[in-house]
This record gives C-alpha cells, structure tokens and sequence, in this order.
C-alpha cells in the first residue's frame, strides 16, 4: 500500500520541543553567539539538532524519477491517472509472481541466488536512505565499510549454517576447508579491521554523523542479512517451508487490500490509514483458507517436500527423499460441530496442513506489524518509498517489509517443533573428536542401536 | 574527578573556548586520562561528588590534582581487590557479577540516548527498552548455559520446557514489544521513537551478546576467564605509567593523552604479565578445569583431569634465543603460548575498544558514561577494552581449543530417525577402522 507522506505543515514549531539546549539555538543559527573556535562542534550540532527536533521540521527527500517503462505509459495513455496507477500496480504484481513462479521451477540454487540478491538490494537501499538523512556522502571511507561488513557478516553466517549443506563439496577442496573450519575466526578478524578502520576513519567534526552511520549499518545487517539467511535455512528444510510462508504473506497483502477495497469502512491503526478492520479479518481468512490449499497442493510433490542436499557425484542440488510424517496423508476424526457442518466422519489430510494453519495466522495477524513498522520508518524519515526499483510499487524491501518477520518466525517454528538435529553436522562434529573420545561415543551409540533393535548384535556390516 | 556533561553546562557568559577544548581534549575516558588539564581550566560547575566523605576529608590537604590521581589509585585497589574476593568466591558469583555488569552497562548506554534524545517523554520506553533486556537475556540462557545445567533443568518440569522451546518463546516475547513498540509510535514523535528502537537494540547487541560470550568462557576454565581480563587490565595501567614516564609522541587524534611509548611499552608488559599469570594458574586445578554442575551436590564444581594444555612440556628454544638466554629447553604450559596470543590481542586491539568509547563520547558531548565509580566515571568506561576481548576469546576457543561436547553430540544422536543413526553409526565405525582404533575382528571388546 502507498503511504501518504506525512507532511508537517510547515518547519516552524521548534517551540514545541521547548529546547533551550544548544543544539536548537546552533541550528538556528545562532551559533555566532558561540566561541568561532569551536567551529568543529557547529556540523554535529546542526545533524544533533535534526534528531530532537519533531518530525516536521525534517526535510524532505525530493522524489526520484519514475520509472515505469516507456511501454506501459503509452498503453495505458488513455486512462485517467487513478485507473493508471492501479493497472501499473496490477501488471507488475502478476510480473513478480510470474517470476516467482519461474525461479521456483528453475530449483533450489536460483533460489538461493535470488534471495541473497534481494538480500543485498535492501541492504542497499536502507543504506541509502541512512546516507542521505544524514548527509553522509562526503564521510571518508564510509560506503566501503558499509559494504566490507556486508561481506564479513554473510561470511559468517554462510559458514555457520550453509556449509554444512555442502560439506561434501568443501571436504574436496583444501582451500575451501580451511575457510570453513576456521570461519568465525577469519570473519572475526575481518570484522575486526573493518571496526579499527572505522576508529581511525573518525573525523574530528563529524564524530556523531559516523557514529550514527555505523549504528545504522549494524542495525540493517541485523535485520537484512539474519533474516536471509534464516530464509535460506529454511529452503534447505524443504521448499515448501520456503513456499508457503512467503505465499501466505503475499495472499494476505493482496486480499486484505480486496476486503478492504469492496468492504472497507472501519480504519485499523493511524500509522496506516489506509488499512480496514474488514480487510484485515477478511485477508486473515482467506489467507487461512489459501495456506491450507497451498500446504495440500504442495505436499504431494517430493520436489517441494523434500529437505534439499548436495550430492558430489551429481554436483548439484537433489531434492530426493522418502518424505516424512509430516507429508503423508493420514485420517483425522473431526470434532463433532465440525461433523456437523460437513455431513463427513473423518478427513485425511497432511498434518503439515495443520502447521500451515499456524503459519498463516502469524502472518495475516502479527506480519502487517512488520508493514506498519516500515510505514513508521518511512514517515519518521519523511520518505514515501523506499526506493523507486519496481514501478508503481516502490522498492524491494517495500514488497519484503512483512516477509522478515515470517522469515524469523517459520525458521523458529522449524527449530523448536519440527526438526531435530542435522545429521550431517552431527557427524561433522563427531569426525572431529579426539579418536580416544569417538572410540566411547561408538561403544555408547552401539549399545542404545542393540537396544532398540535398530542394530542386530550379530550383524558387522 | 567528576565533571558534568558538557550540554547541561552550558552558560554564555562561561568562558566558551575553553570549555570546548577541554571537552574535546577531556572526553577520552580512558584510564591515562588525567585531571591535570581539567584543574588548571576554567572553573566548571560541578555535580555530585560520589567520593565518599573519609576519603575527601583524609585528601583534604593535598592539592586537586595530587588528590585526584589519590582518589584513582585507591579505587583501582578497591576494584582489583574486589575482582579477587570474586573469584574466590566461585563461578556462580562470578556469573552473577557479569550479569549485574551487563545491567548496570545497559543502563548507563541507555540513560545516555535518553538524554541525547530527550526521549524522558515518550510514552512506553523505558519499559520496552528493559522488557528487550529481559527477552534477549532469555534466548542466550537457553541458548547457552542450559546445556551447562543440563541435569538440572531435566529434572524440573517447568524449566525442561522453558528451556527446549527458548526459541520459540523468547521469539514471541520479542514480538509482543515489537508490536508494543509499532502500537506506542505517536506522530510527532516517529523518527525519536525509531532512534530509540535503534539504539535500545544496538546496546543490546554489544552489552548482551559480549557478557554471554564471557560467562560462556567462564565455562570453558576460569582461567579463559582471568587471564583476559587481567591483561587487559594490565595493559591499561602499563600504558599509563610508560606514557606517564616515558610519552612524547601522540598516538591516536582521538585520545591526545595516548603516546606510541606507552602503547609498546604496556604491549610488551602485558605480554609478559600474561606469560607469568598464566604459568602461576595453570598449576591450580581450580581455575584450569571445566566448570560443571554437579548434580547431587547441586553446586558448581571444578574437578577433572586438566587436558593437554595445562600440563608441562619440554619446548625447545629456537638458536636465536639459546645464547641470549643460555638454556636449551624450557618448560612451559601450552596455555601460556596461548595467553601469549591473548596478550597481544589485549595489547594491539584492545585499545581500539577504548578509542572507540572515547569518540562515542565526543560524538555525544558526554565526559564520562555516568557517575559510578568516583575518579573513573561509570562501569561502561571500565569495560570498554574488554568487550572486544571477551569476543576475541570466545572465538578463539571455539576455532582452536574447543572441541564438540561428546555429551551433547550423543543427545543430539538420540534424538535422530532411526535410519539417520544407523548412517552415522556405520560411517563412525569404518572411520575408526580406518583410523586403526577398531579392527572388525575385535570391536566386541
């Protein structure tokens, strides 16, 4: 949804703060009054300033220039503005899932190219709009660093958890695991020269405006790059874990915006004013509905079931498996107003339905908080998109605003309740022991394996 | 001494120059930094003196700026002769000490970008702020330590599921502040609010993950514990006294009163401090074992056998030093190899964490990070060096001393599928075959 800018009327009432401080009187100028030698406090004063004051006196950021295709304009010429904008809308919705649809064929390693582009596209653009709310282009050393920490911390997270899908991959190559056994050192030390370089980077009048710059940076690492990475784990879990969760997401946006086109009277929340109590209950469900067609649709399919491996003799991705409890379809007796209503005595379903009823719910109810969060920043900062990528809708993280929240929640759903450890990472860890300790890891293992029967005592293959 | 910040102070018809470059040459913080300059300025108006009267009315003679270096001295016995009350007293207080710090850390960084922000207003911060604390203290216990308390919390029914499903609930905890959060933003004051939300959670970052680092440390040894902090210590009080008798040329704009002597002098002290430490604790088992929580006596204890670092080898010196020194061999722990690596990480990039401090304070107008302790300011700018050091150490630990828990790896086993176990258990055993320790004749024994 377009979020009206929030606009103070005029960048008058410095009053209202009520501040004496000198940060109020520099910025208005009145910073002859102080000593002329101290000219290196009067920048930090002036950006000091923009933090206290209240929101309308912020500039604003003048908008970029569209970028609809030449296309589009031309075909859709004859229509009033209104119409214009909801066609451009639509065709670029039906573009972006068409694509979606695409990448999904084209298999687990696009998609995970195509997360981590979109992952660096919205570090970008925050970025941006952190160097532009605070002038900062003219900092030294500033967007490298942002970018080396980009780098450092998805080191680091793609060693803790990727590689030990690839593990047979790395064990080939020496390089390969030198950079993975040692991983939170060598990123460590990595982040390490990027964090002194910004201590000797610190310029003497800009102390705050770096200060504020790295903080930022530190804060959208934490949002953009933990959360792809949580997205990519669950890929690995199995495509449907990917599928879904993102699906119901995006029901949910384009069907509370139906509900609240055709019903929507009632306004949900001043910080979006364009949303609906009708529309929020309706996309909730539809959405419900949606993910539990989806979930059954799905589950059929090994392709999207099955948890995704890496096989050497192949050298790619396979999603081959025998699919788990979760995925096969099993009776369940219904409650009996449930009977009722559909003259039926049992139902089969996949039990991963039943999930996918709770992972609808969180993001029809607690995802728009993650929009309203967005549309918060965006008028605290007086910007009416984040970018100008995709026309007619703003930029990446503006589609991917509700998505990271879902992201954090499926992968902890998945942790505590669905999976248990990683095989392969168990015996990772189990190759790494000192031999004396594998020996009575063995002797242990083999005595619980006799005891349930999982191993024949006479049997030595 | 302790000086108020340097916004409140402000007055036009005070002198304004030189209280801006005091203020630029003051706000280091550091441990070097002295009241020399700040005695001979221009007289500032004063806040609360937190020192205590005995100590005020016994320096009462001196002049300021001896009274001042006094008041140093003596708090930094008191604090040091604290730290070793602690570690007598064992882990659990020691864990209890790094949690009140990380508190009291978190207060101060907050009542900071409170003051910064003038956000005393808005409605709901500081709870939010305090109720982030809690959830995010929550996930990294269940993370962490709750393996170390294993025992324990199976036999408890409540605090078995608090701590298998941590994920899950510290998750929904931190959602509903975060909805809180997104439902309190009022209009006026949206962009003060999401400052806030910022540095509430960059605070957070730095203060909680790095006190979890320690206390995890702490597990591995006391030693990994001690050895840290006290050459980090070390190389705060080195540096000041070789740049105390020996500083000429500057180090860093950033901290004027740092000099190129003092760094390498307190480079090489610490280097040897830790060389001697650690050769004096490698020899307790106190301080070199594992700390566990032993089940029936329901308390920490620290008995084992020490592992190969902490036992004596003969090393060979390379020529160079034979004749310098005039033996051939030497005995050492490999720890104390290690606490070189330590040391010089305490030495070289410690200071960076100070450095860092001190333009966070100059970037925020602020002389000392709070009042706490009198003569040093507040407990953040005691803690500033260790919170690289803490992380440095974990790290260290975790890519080259510490192994996986074999305890941990067979409950992880138990709780795979059935084909799953048969898998690994099959690869373990031609692995071990390979290796020579089994032989398929003989693995019965």
């Amino acid at each position: 949804m377009l979020e009206l800018r929030h606009r103070g009327s005029c960048p008058g009432p410095r009053e209202t703060e009520s501040l004496p401080h000198r940060e109020g009187e520099a910025a208005g100028g009145d910073h002859e009054t102080e000593s002329t030698s101290d000219k290196e406090t009067d920048i930090d004063d002036r950006y000091g300033d923009l933090d206290s004051r209240t929101d309308s006196d912020i500039p604003e950021i003048p908008p970029s220039s569209d970028r609809t295709p030449e296309i589009l304009k031309k075909a859709l010429s004859g229509l009033s503005s209104r119409w214009k904008n909801w066609w451009i809308r639509g065709i670029l919705t039906l573009t972006m899932i068409s694509l979606f649809f695409l990448i999904i064929y084209m298999g687990s390693f696009m998609l995970m190219l195509l997360v981590l582009g979109i992952q660096v596209k919205c570090f970008h653009e925050i970025i941006t709009i952190g160097y532009r709310v605070y002038h900062s282009y003219d900092l030294p050393w500033f967007r490298t660093l942002s970018w080396y920490f980009l780098l450092c911390v998805n080191y680091f997270f793609y060693g803790e958890t990727v590689a030990d899908y690839f593990a047979t991959f790395v064990q080939r190559e020496e390089q390969l695991q030198f950079l993975i056994r040692y991983h939170r050192f060598i990123s460590f030390a990595l982040y390490l020269a990027g964090f002194c370089m910004f201590v000797l980077s610190l310029v003497k009048k800009h102390y705050r405006l770096q200060f504020y710059m790295f903080a930022w940076t530190h804060v959208t690492l934490l949002i953009t790059v933990t959360q792809s990475h949580l997205v990519i784990q669950n890929l690995f879990e199995g495509m449907i874990w990917f599928l879904v969760p993102i699906s119901s997401v995006i029901c949910n946006d384009i069907t509370a915006y139906l509900f609240g086109f055709f019903f929507g009277r009632t306004p949900l929340i001043k910080l979006s004013p364009k949303k609906t109590w009708e529309g929020f209950i309706g996309g909730f469900f539809s959405t419900v509905v949606f993910g539990f067609i989806a979930a059954y649709v799905l589950s059929k399919y090994q392709y999207f079931v099955c948890p995704v491996e890496y096989r050497s003799d192949v050298n790619s991705f396979v999603t081959e498996c025998e699919p788990s409890e979760l995925f096969q379809l099993q009776t369940y007796s219904l409650p009996p107003f449930l009977k009722a209503v559909l003259r039926q005595e049992r139902v089969s379903l996949y039990p991963f339905q039943i999930h996918s009823i709770a992972l609808s719910t969180f993001a029809s109810l607690i995802g728009p908080f993650g929009g309203f969060f967005a549309s918060g920043f965006k008028r605290a900062f007086k910007i009416k998109d984040f970018a100008n990528t995709i026309p007619g809708h703003g930029g990446i993280m503006d589609r991917f605003d509700c998505q990271y929240l879902m992201a954090t929640f499926v992968h902890v759903y998945i942790t505590s309740f669905i999976r248990g450890p990683n095989p392969s990472k168990v015996l990772q860890q189990l190759l790494v022991l000192q031999p004396e300790q594998q020996l009575n890891i063995y002797k242990t293992l083999k005595t619980h394996l006799i005891e349930k029967g999982i191993l024949q005592p006479a049997l030595k293959v | 001494m302790t000086e108020l910040r340097q916004r409140v102070a402000h007055e036009p018809d005070a002198p304004p120059e030189d209280k801006e470059s005091e203020s630029e040459a003051k706000v280091d913080g550091e441990t070097a930094s002295d009241s020399e300059s700040r005695a001979e300025s221009a007289p500032l108006p004063v806040s609360a003196d937190d020192t205590p009267e005995v100590l005020n009315r016994a320096l009462s003679n001196l002049s300021s700026r001896w009274k001042n270096w006094w008041v140093r001295g003596i708090l930094t016995l008191a604090m040091i002769a604290f730290f070793f009350i602690i570690i007598y007293l064992g882990p659990m207080v020691l864990m209890i000490i790094v949690m009140c710090v990380q508190i009291k850390c978190f207060h101060e960084i907050i009542t900071i970008g409170y003051n910064v922000y003038h956000s005393y207003d808005l409605p709901w911060f500081r709870t939010l702020s305090w109720y982030f604390l809690l959830c995010v203290n929550y996930f990294f216990y269940g993370e962490t330590v709750t393996d170390y308390f294993f025992t324990l919390v199976q036999r408890e029914e409540p605090l078995r599921i608090l701590s298998k499903y941590h994920r899950f609930i510290s998750f929904t905890l931190y959602l509903i502040g975060f909805c809180m959060f997104v439902l309190s933003l009022v209009k006026k004051h949206y962009r003060l609010q999401f400052y806030m939300f910022g540095w509430t959670h960059v605070t957070l970052l730095i203060v909680v993950t790095q006190s979890h680092l320690v206390i995890h440390n702490l597990f591995e040894g006391m030693i990994w514990f001690i050895v840290p902090i006290s050459c980090v210590i070390c190389n705060d009080i080195m540096a000041y006294m070789f740049g105390f008798f020996f500083g000429r040329t500057p180090l860093i704009k950033l901290s004027p009163k740092k000099t190129w002597e003092g760094f390498i002098g307190g480079f090489f002290a610490t280097v040897v401090f830790g060389l001697l430490l650690s050769y004096v604790m490698s020899g307790y088992r106190c301080f070199v074992c594992p700390v566990e929580y032993n089940n029936d006596t329901n308390s920490f204890t620290v008995d084992c056998e020490p592992s190969d670092l902490f036992r004596l080898q003969e090393y060979n010196i390379p020529g160079v030093m034979q004749s310098v020194i005039g033996w051939k061999t030497v005995r050492m722990y490999p720890f104390q190899i290690h606490s070189i690596a330590l040391s010089t990480f305490a030495s070289l990039i410690g200071p960076f964490g100070g450095f860092f401090a001190s333009g966070f304070k100059r970037a925020f107008k602020i002389k000392d990070f709070a009042n706490t302790i009198p003569g040093h300011g507040g407990i953040m700018d005691r803690f500033d060096c260790q919170y690289l050091m803490a992380t440095f150490v974990n790290v260290y630990i975790a890519s080259f001393i510490r192994g996986p828990n074999p305890s941990k790896l067979i409950q992880q086993f138990l709780t795979l599928r059935p084909d799953q176990q048969l898998h690994i258990f099959n690869t373990l055993r031609s692995h071990l075959i390979d290796k020579g320790m089994l032989t398929s004749t003989t693995e019965d024994k």
